[in-house]
């Protein structure tokens, strides 16, 4: 089925050829461009197009062993597979690898890292594999136990947050590659602004981030929206895994993903402009910033004599587990509303509503 | 009319967990083809068993879900008034799952 029309069912949008190659069947319809495209010419640019994000902003130099989050979500599998093509392709001179985190709950990971295991073998990237244990010494199923399910979203997006900047300092990588892509920008410039975060928010665009701590983060799919990723990853067969967090309900996100979504079918490049007015956004003078230090224990980017991960895991070890719950902000604010979920409901009523909490808290 | 839907990217989550469905739709007497619409309101009262808001907004999919017929993204053939005919394959990817 790789070209075309193998079908032999040529009746729709017979008429219109492909607006870049004009010889073959359009197969899809761009966001950015709202050009219709074969195929062919979509891999190429694609591809291409995140050669030239790569390339514009130097994100990589020869050399430099870049770990590729891997969750064995779509964005993060399409990262893998075209990264390693480029590589090829443009002569990058990178050792890449893949990084998983294993946080530990029963179940939840088994299928995902199954899939990252099999991108392993398919893409030719190692595989590392860090678990909570590793990182924090305890896994989320442990800290639950202690818990009970009422905050632990506070640990799993904390935990999440650092868990592959820990990894990649465990391993001894030069970078971090992450999937975010331009529809999880938008959100994330979005939510910024509802939450009053103006630290985040006019930090949340940068392509890298991180470049004076251990590890930098870079985002090569910044300007790629989900739709191609998905189609990307429809078309090339790769394989992916599509599920959710089973400790993660968040509802302020999942709205706010809602109204990208929404917006982005009356108009695409909503997305893109929102990213723009990210990027343009100029902080006055007179705001005050909170004073961006490193936590005394891990290096981990902090404002405070700890961060927050070591601050919670501090509570856990003393068994005092709500410590540096309380001054909780950002997304588990949105969860006071006094319902608490159950491990069950939290199965049925999230798993297709929102992202993971955490992921994508820039 | 018989048709192949598939669900992926975690819709299959709301058809029993099963991805490819070989179909029958019974057409509205007289007719011989069926519009998008009409199959996703078919698709929601025969397949969907759970959470159909997760499918379906307004008289379209949810925004964010991806449809193709025969592997041309429905955007280029007029996605709800698109025609699907006998023997052709419709998939429908959400693209709402973590990355
Ligand atoms: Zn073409
Ligand atoms: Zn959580
Ligand atoms: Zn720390």
């Amino acid at each position: 089925m790789e070209n075309g029309d193998a079908d032999g069912k040529p009746k729709r949008a017979a008429g219109r050829l492909c607006s870049i190659c004009n010889q073959k069947k359009p197969a899809l319809k761009r966001p950015k461009t709202l050009e219709q495209i074969c195929r062919e010419c979509f891999y190429s640019v694609f591809e291409e197009e995140i050669h030239n994000v790569i390339v514009d902003n130097h994100l990589f130099k020869p050399g430099e062993r870049i770990a590729v989050a891997a969750s064995g979500g779509k964005d993060s599998t399409v990262l893998a597979y075209v990264l390693s093509e480029l590589n090829r392709r443009h002569n990058y001179g990178l050792d890449l690898f893949l990084l998983s985190v294993d946080e530990g709950i029963t179940g939840y990971r088994d299928d995902s890292l199954e899939t990252v295991r099999r991108n392993e073998v398919q893409y030719g990237l190692p595989l590392k594999v860090v678990s909570y244990k590793d990182l924090y010494g305890w896994t989320m199923d442990e800290i639950v136990k202690t818990i009970g399910l009422k905050n632990n979203c506070t640990f799993c997006g904390v935990f999440r947050r650092q868990a592959l900047d820990r990894g990649a300092a465990l391993v001894r990588a030069d970078k971090l590659v992450t999937g975010h892509n331009a529809d999880d920008m938008a959100e994330t410039v979005l939510l910024n602004i509802l939450r009053g975060d103006i630290a985040r928010l006019s930090r949340c665009t940068f392509i890298t981030t991180g470049e004076d701590g251990p590890i930098p983060r870079c985002k090569p799919f910044k300007y790629t929206y989900e739709k191609e990723i998905v189609m990307y990853a429809y078309f090339k067969k790769l394989d992916y895994f599509s599920t959710e967090c089973i400790y993660s309900p968040n509802a302020y996100r999942g709205f706010a993903r809602e109204f990208i979504k929404d917006l982005e079918r009356i108009r695409p490049q909503a997305i893109l402009d929102i990213i723009r007015s990210g990027e343009n956004f100029r902080i006055s003078t007179s705001t005050k910033m909170p004073e961006q230090g490193t936590c005394e224990q891990c290096g981990y980017i902090s404002s405070q004599k700890l961060c927050k991960a070591c601050l919670l895991l501090e509570g856990l070890n003393r068994g005092l587990p709500k410590l540096g719950i309380g001054r909780s902000r950002g997304p588990d604010r949105a969860k006071k509303d006094g319902k608490q979920r159950t491990l069950l409901s939290g199965v049925k009523g999230s798993d297709l509503q929102s992202k993971q909490c955490g992921t994508l808290d820039f | 009319m018989r048709l192949t839907l598939e669900f992926g990217g975690g819709l299959e989550l709301l058809c029993n967990s099963v991805k490819i469905h070989h179909v029958d739709v019974d057409l509205k007497t007289g007719e011989d083809k069926l519009s998008m619409r009409d199959l996703l309101t078919w698709i929601k009262s025969n397949l969907i068993k759970e959470r159909p808001e997760m499918f379906v907004k307004g008289d379209s999919v949810r925004p964010g879900i991806l449809a193709l017929i025969n592997d041309c993204d429905w955007e280029l053939c007029g996605s709800l008034d698109a025609v699907v005919e006998e023997k052709d394959m419709v998939v429908f990817i959400s693209t709402l799952h973590g990355g």
